[in-house]
C-alpha cells in the first residue's frame, strides 16, 4: 500500500497536465535566515525539510524515530545508544555514518544550543550506532536531540573551527539557492530515504511585516503564509482563494516577576497581580482568539502538565485588593496604592519582535491601574530580559516562552527553574525565587523514565508553579497560516518543527 | 547651441573638472571617518548589553540566555576597551577591511556587495521612473502656468509628497496586486518584483521634480532670451528644444541631488515593506541585533553613496552648464 500511494504521488507529480506543478511552492514566514549554521537558523532548514534530527516527533508531539530508528538507555541511565537508519545519504551523495553523526553532534555541542542542558561527557561512534556518555542520568536526551540546533549535516558542510559553510542535510528537499537573510529555494532530493514529496520545489521568503505577508497571501504571491496579524486574519478569512488554519502552540505569553523585589517578594503580591489580569479580554480583544486565555502555564497539548483550570475564575479584582491590603498597601490620593509613603510602581520590560507583546503590556498597564498599581512599560530588545535577570535590574518581564522547544516541556522547565535548590531560576524563568520541593521534583523527572511517576510529578510541578507564581501566564499562542486553495494536504505542526511541505500536493 | 555662446565659454568639458572632483574626494574621506566614528560611539552608547543583543540576533529570542551571551562575548572579545576596538576598526578600514558580521559571521564586504546591488537596482529604477514621470509633466505644466495641468499636477504632487512612502506602497499593493492581480505584492527575484517598490519611491521623487521642473520652465519661459527666441521667429517647439530644455534642466538635475536624501531614507522603509533584501533593510536589522561591523558598513556605504551621487550631479551640471567651467 505505501508503495502504491508512493507511485501514485509520483505519477501525479509527473502529470504534464497540471500546470501548477511547474512552479515552486511559495512559503512566507517572518523569520529571517542568518546563515547555514543549524545553531542560528536550524529551524528554517528543519521546517523546510532540508535537514533532519536523530529524533523526530509524531502527531501527538511525542519523540519518534528520525535518523535514529531506536534508542536505549543503559541501566544506570548514564549512557544512551542511538541506532542509525540504514541507506540514508546526504545531499552531496555521502552516506550517513555513525562517525558523521557523532561529528555533527560534537559541532552542535560546541555552540550555544539545546544540548547545553544535557550533562554530556562524550559522543562517539559505535558500529551503526552513536553512543552518548553522560555525567549523570538524563532521561530527556532523546527529546533534546529533536531540536533544530542538533540537525545532522554531512562532514563536508563544516569548514575550519566548525563554521557551517554549506547546508548539506538528509531531508526530502535539498538547498538549491540560499540568499540570506530572506530567501531559500529547495528542490526535491531524489535519493531521500523516506517517501518522496509530491511537490518538486519550494521557496522560503522571510517577510518581516505582517501587513506585507497578509497582502502576499491575498494577492496569490504566496501559497502558504505563516503568522498572521489579528487584524489581517479577519480580512483573509473572507477570501475565496484562501483557507485559514490555526493551531495552539505550547508557547505561552507570561510575565516573570523579580521575587526579590520588595513589592513582589510575597507570593500574595504576585497572585494579586495575576488576579487583576483580564485574560479573556486580552485573548478576545487583542489576540482575537477567545480560547487563547491562559489561566495556567501549560496548554492542553502538553498532556500531564495541563491542570484544566477555568480562565474566567482566574480574574477576581476584589480578592486581589484584599491580598494587597493584607500586605499593607493603602489607596493613595492619586488612585495609586501606597505603603510607607512609597507608590506601588513597577517597570515591565518587553520586546517588539513579537508584535503582540507590547499590546499585551499596555493592556496590563491599564488593568493594573484599576487595582492601583502604576506600571511603566519599557519596550526594547528580547535580550534585555535575560540581561536584566543577570544584573538584577529586572522588575517584571513580559515574554512568550516556548515550553515545547523539545517535545517535553521539562527541557525548558529545568532551564527556567533549575534543579539545584540553592541556585534556582533562569534567564527566561524564575528570578530570585526558591522552592526546594520543585527543584527536587524536576531533578527526579530529569533522571526517572517511569511514565506513572512522570505524570504524577508533572501535575505537582504545574500546581506548585500555579500557586507560587514565579512566572504568571497570560495567554497561549496560536500558530496561524493562510493557505492557497491551490494546495492540498496542509496541516500545522503544533511543535513548529516542520512546515510539512513534503505532505503537500497541488490541487487538481 | 554652443555656437551661440562666446568663444571663451566653449572650453572643453574637462576644464575645471578637477575643481569639481578634488573637494568631493576629500569629502568622501571625511564622511567615511565621521560616519564610522559616529556609528561606533552611538552603538556603544546604546543601552543594553551588546553580548546579549548579538546573541538574540544570532540565536533568536527562544535561545538567547546568559550562556549564549557569554559565548558571544568570549568569541568576539567584546570586553576589550572601546578605544582598542575603535582603533582596530580604523586600521582595518584603512586596509579596506570591514570585518565580519557579528550575527552571520560572513564578511561585511560580501554581505554589502549582495545588498548594495539590490538597493542600487531599486534606486536606479526609481530615479529613472521618476524622471520619466516628473520632469515631462513639470515642463508641460511650466509652459502653461496656472493652466489645468499645472493646477492638477500641483495637487497630486502635494498629496504624494506628503504621504509617507509606507502608505503609498500599501495603496499600490492594494490596487495592483490584490485588486488587479497584475504585479506581485512583495518579494524579489523577477523583474516584476521591482516595479511596485520602484514606483513607490518614484512617485514621491516625481512629485518634487515635477514642481521644480515646472518652476524652472516657467522662469525660463518668462526670460528675455526665451521671448527673443520667439521674436526672432523660432516656433514654439524649436524655442523649447534650443533655449528652454537645457536651461530648465540645471535646477532639475541639481535638485535631484537634494532628493537623494529622500531616496536613501525611503529605501529603508520601502525595502522593509516589500521584503527587498537591500541595504536599508540590512541597516534596520543590524541596529536591532547590535551588529556593529554591519551598522558601520551599511552607514559607510550610504554616506559614501551620498557623496558619489552628489559628485555625479555636479558632473552632469558641469556638462549641462558651460558657464560653470570657467571656474
Amino acid at each position: 500500500m505505501p508503495r502504491l500511494s508512493r507511485s501514485l504521488l509520483l505519477g501525479l507529480a509527473l502529470l504534464p497536465l497540471s500546470a501548477a506543478a511547474d512552479r515552486p511552492l511559495n512559503v512566507v514566514a517572518p523569520w529571517e535566515i542568518t546563515g547555514a549554521d543549524p545553531s542560528t537558523s536550524g529551524y528554517v532548514y528543519a521546517r523546510m525539510r532540508v535537514a533532519e534530527t536523530l529524533v523526530d516527533t509524531d502527531d501527538a508531539g511525542q519523540p519518534a524515530p528520525g535518523l535514529a530508528t531506536a534508542w536505549e538507555q543503559s541501566e544506570d541511565g548514564r549512557r544512551w545508544r542511538f541506532t542509525l537508519r540504514d541507506d540514508v545519504t546526504f545531499h552531496d551523495g555521502s552516506p550517513l555514518t555513525a562517525e558523521a553523526v557523532a561529528a555533527s553532534l560534537e559541532h552542535a555541542l560546541a555552540k550555544p544550543g539545546m544540548l547545553d542542558a544535557a550533562p554530556i561527557d562524550a559522543i562517539r561512534a559505535d558500529g551503526d550506532a552513536v553512543v552518548i556518555e553522560l555525567e549523570s542520568a538524563f532521561a530527556l536526551l532523546p527529546a533534546l536531540l529533536s531540536h533544530s540546533s542538533t540537525l545532522i549535516l554531512a562532514p563536508d558542510a563544516y569548514a575550519e573551527a566548525g563554521r557551517v559553510e554549506r547546508m548539506i542535510g538528509t531531508g526530502p528537499y535539498r538547498v538549491e539557492t540560499l540568499a540570506p537573510p530572506q530567501r531559500l529555494s529547495v528542490a526535491r532530493f531524489d535519493d531521500y530515504w523516506g517517501e518522496a514529496p509530491a511537490i518538486d520545489s519550494a521557496s522560503y521568503l522571510a517577510v518581516g511585516r505582517g501587513e506585507t505577508r497578509a497582502l502576499m497571501a491575498e494577492s496569490g504571491d504566496a501559497d502558504v503564509v505563516f503568522t498572521l496579524d489579528p487584524a489581517s486574519r479577519a480580512r483573509l478569512g473572507r477570501s475565496a482563494n484562501l483557507t485559514l488554519h490555526a493551531e495552539p502552540l505550547p508557547r505561552t505569553i507570561v510575565f516573570k516577576a523579580n521575587a526579590e523585589h520588595p513589592y513582589l517578594d510575597d507570593p500574595r503580591a504576585r497572585r494579586a497581580l495575576s488576579l487583576a489580569v483580564d485574560r479573556e479580554g486580552i485573548a478576545t480583544g487583542l489576540l482575537r482568539h477567545p480560547e487563547a486565555a491562559a489561566p495556567e502555564l501549560f496548554p492542553a497539548a502538553l498532556g500531564p502538565w495541563h491542570l484544566g483550570l477555568d480562565a474566567a475564575a482566574a480574574r477576581d479584582l476584589a480578592q486581589a485588593r484584599e491580598l494587597l491590603d493584607e500586605l499593607g498597601w493603602e489607596m493613595g490620593s492619586k488612585g495609586i496604592l501606597e505603603r510607607d509613603g512609597e507608590p506601588f510602581r513597577l517597570t515591565l520590560r518587553t520586546f517588539s519582535d513579537r508584535p503582540e507583546l507590547p499590546l499585551v503590556a499596555t493592556a496590563l498597564q491599564d488593568q493594573w491601574r484599576e487595582l492601583g498599581v502604576e506600571l511603566d512599560v519599557a519596550v526594547g530588545n528580547s535580550s534585555e530580559i535575560p540581561s536584566g535577570h543577570r544584573d538584577g535590574s529586572l522588575e517584571l518581564g513580559l515574554m512568550a516562552r516556548n515550553y515545547g522547544l523539545v517535545p517535553d516541556p521539562l527541557g525548558t522547565l529545568i532551564e527556567d527553574f533549575g534543579t539545584d535548590p540553592d541556585d534556582m531560576g533562569g534567564d527566561w524563568g524564575a528570578m530570585g525565587w526558591r522552592d526546594a520541593d520543585l527543584a527536587g521534583w524536576l531533578d527526579t523527572l530529569r533522571q526517572d523514565a517511569d511514565p506513572d511517576t512522570r505524570t504524577e510529578l508533572a501535575q505537582r510541578v504545574a500546581s506548585r508553579l500555579n500557586e507560587a507564581m514565579p512566572v504568571v501566564p497570560i495567554a497561549w499562542y496560536q500558530q496561524t497560516a493562510a493557505v492557497s486553495t491551490a494546495v492540498e494536504g496542509f496541516s500545522i505542526d503544533p511543535l513548529e518543527r516542520s512546515y510539512r511541505i513534503d505532505e503537500l500536493r497541488w490541487a487538481e | 547651441m554652443s555656437r551661440a555662446l562666446s568663444p571663451s565659454a566653449t572650453r572643453r568639458w574637462t576644464s575645471g573638472l578637477g575643481g569639481v572632483l578634488a573637494p568631493r574626494l576629500f569629502q568622501a574621506g571625511l564622511v567615511a571617518w565621521m560616519v564610522g566614528t559616529l556609528t561606533f560611539v552611538l552603538t556603544r552608547a546604546l543601552p543594553g548589553d551588546m553580548a546579549y543583543r548579538i546573541a538574540a540576533g544570532r540565536y533568536g529570542d527562544d535561545m538567547v540566555n546568559t550562556h549564549a551571551a557569554e559565548a558571544v562575548r568570549a568569541e568576539l572579545a567584546l570586553d576589550q576597551p572601546a578605544l582598542n576596538a575603535y582603533f582596530g576598526w580604523l586600521w582595518d578600514l584603512m586596509n579596506f577591511d570591514l570585518g565580519r558580521s557579528l550575527v552571520s559571521g560572513e564578511p561585511v564586504m560580501r554581505e554589502l556587495g549582495h545588498q548594495l546591488g539590490h538597493s542600487l537596482g531599486l534606486a536606479l529604477a526609481a530615479v529613472l521612473l521618476s524622471l520619466l514621470i516628473g520632469p515631462p509633466l513639470g515642463l508641460a505644466a511650466g509652459l502653461r502656468p496656472k493652466g489645468a495641468l499645472d493646477r492638477i499636477s500641483e495637487v497630486v504632487a502635494s498629496v504624494l509628497r506628503a504621504l509617507p512612502p509606507f502608505a503609498v506602497g500599501l495603496v499600490l499593493v492594494l490596487v495592483f496586486s490584490v485588486t488587479l492581480g497584475w504585479l506581485p505584492a512583495a518579494g524579489h527575484g523577477r523583474t516584476a518584483h521591482t516595479i511596485l517598490p520602484a514606483l513607490t519611491l518614484a512617485l514621491a521623487l516625481a512629485a518634487v521634480s515635477s514642481r521644480v521642473a515646472r518652476n524652472a520652465m516657467a522662469d525660463v519661459a518668462q526670460a528675455p532670451y526665451y521671448a527673443f527666441s520667439r521674436t526672432k521667429g523660432l516656433g514654439e517647439r524649436l524655442s523649447f528644444l534650443r533655449h528652454g530644455l537645457r536651461n530648465a534642466a540645471v535646477p532639475v538635475v541639481a535638485y535631484l541631488g537634494v532628493q537623494l536624501v529622500y531616496l536613501i531614507e525611503g529605501v529603508v522603509v520601502v525595502e522593509t515593506l516589500f521584503a527587498w533584501p537591500g541595504i536599508g533593510h540590512a541597516l534596520v536589522h543590524a541596529i536591532v541585533a547590535r551588529d556593529v561591523p554591519m551598522i558601520q558598513g551599511t552607514a559607510l556605504v550610504m554616506g559614501l553613496l551620498f557623496v558619489v551621487l552628489n559628485t555625479l550631479v555636479d558632473l552632469v551640471c558641469h556638462l549641462l552648464d558651460p558657464r560653470r567651467r570657467t571656474a
